[in-house]
């Protein structure tokens, strides 16, 4: 007795339990660990996925019922929600590491922005797409200028700017500093996407977009959406793990633990 | 049976909408997985090429004694 945790646990396993995070802050060391949760990741986004279109297109239907039309096409909001939600979410996640990379000059922080910029750019279209699809056999138009589609449509060329910008510069560190600071420029968007309804009352106004609720949303249709949500978050992990991995390489050829990876690779 | 798939893929006449969405989001999703993995095969090619190019003693896989050899005939 009289021993802390730790102890205990460095005696029975015979390791510090105290994990050092800035150790995975180092290219060499997140390489093989994005390398094996990439599966995880896509396993867990593949049955998240499948589920959720399951639930969405077999056990929602009837419960809207009557007359009403869109019961036939809701099922888009099973896609469309998500990835408005993951396009504006990878967004966030990708100014956040670009603010790190800023503060710590860590390169790794600076690669994950680069990794996370074409997948959001990705959902970006699908959210638009999506919504258009939508759009169409409930407002009987593909487009309108609504300041929420609008603002999306601007998120979408700010990924598409700064995936832009940076393919530009071929100084490395100068083109993840200047991404960097066009993509925290950008984070305005997100608010105004956010609070962009012009129509705060559904009773006094038809607008596209509206103020909704959470828990008024039928369980049966809450629960896919979220399902689809933590699929498509978990898909996202694992293709910006897998981009990033890419990127290390590239970057970082010089290192001697590169070419020890190139061999193991050209073996296997 | 066949009707009811019939029904499923009618989509109570909204077809065109819900297929074009849901087709163009995994359509998307799996040119992105399609892509990354080719673009992983040729960054391991073009990335082995550069470290072979530096260190062609150091490394011991069986490609790099081709640029070796290609100094020795020289």
């Amino acid at each position: 007795m009289g021993r802390t945790a730790a102890e205990c646990y460095t005696a029975v396993l015979g390791k510090d339990m105290t994990i050092n995070w800035f150790k995975y802050a180092s290219p060499s060391a997140f390489y093989p660990v994005a390398g094996r949760l990439i599966p995880w990741f896509g396993a867990i986004a593949l049955v998240l996925i499948l589920a959720s279109l399951y639930v969405g297109f077999f056990e929602t239907a009837d419960h809207l019922g009557g007359s009403n039309p869109q019961k036939e096409y809701y099922r888009i909001i099973f896609v469309h929600v998500p990835a408005a939600w993951m396009s504006m979410w990878l967004y966030l996640v990708l100014a956040g590491w670009s603010a790190i990379g800023l503060v710590f000059n860590t390169r790794l922080s600076y690669m994950m922005a680069n990794a996370l910029a074409p997948t959001g750019a990705i959902f970006t279209f699908i959210a638009l797409w999506t919504g258009a699809f939508w759009g169409r056999p409930s407002w009987g138009t593909y487009w309108d200028w609504d300041p929420r589609l609008t603002s999306e449509l601007i998120l979408f060329f700010l990924y598409i700017g700064y995936i832009a910008l940076h393919s530009a510069i071929d100084d490395t560190r100068r083109a993840d500093r200047a991404g960097a600071l066009l993509s925290i420029v950008g984070l305005v968007m997100l608010p105004i996407i956010f609070w962009s309804i012009n129509c705060p009352d559904p009773t006094q106004c038809a607008a596209l977009h509206q103020r909704s609720d959470p828990g008024a949303i039928h369980a049966t249709i809450l629960i896919p959406m979220l399902g689809m949500t933590l699929g498509f978050w978990s898909y996202s992990f694992a293709t910006v793990f897998a981009r990033l991995r890419g990127i290390i390489l590239t970057r970082e050829s010089d290192a001697a633990w590169v070419r020890d990876v190139i061999d193991r690779e050209a073996r296997a | 049976m066949i009707e009811s798939i019939s029904q499923f893929v009618h989509q109570g006449g909204y077809a065109g909408f819900v297929w074009g969405a849901f087709g163009m989001t995994f359509a998307l999703l799996l040119a992105e997985i399609w892509q990354l993995r080719r673009s992983r095969r040729t960054i391991l090619v073009r990335v082995g090429r550069l470290v072979r190019l530096r260190h062609p003693r150091q490394s011991t896989s069986p490609a790099a004694s081709r640029p070796a050899a290609a100094e020795t005939r020289r």
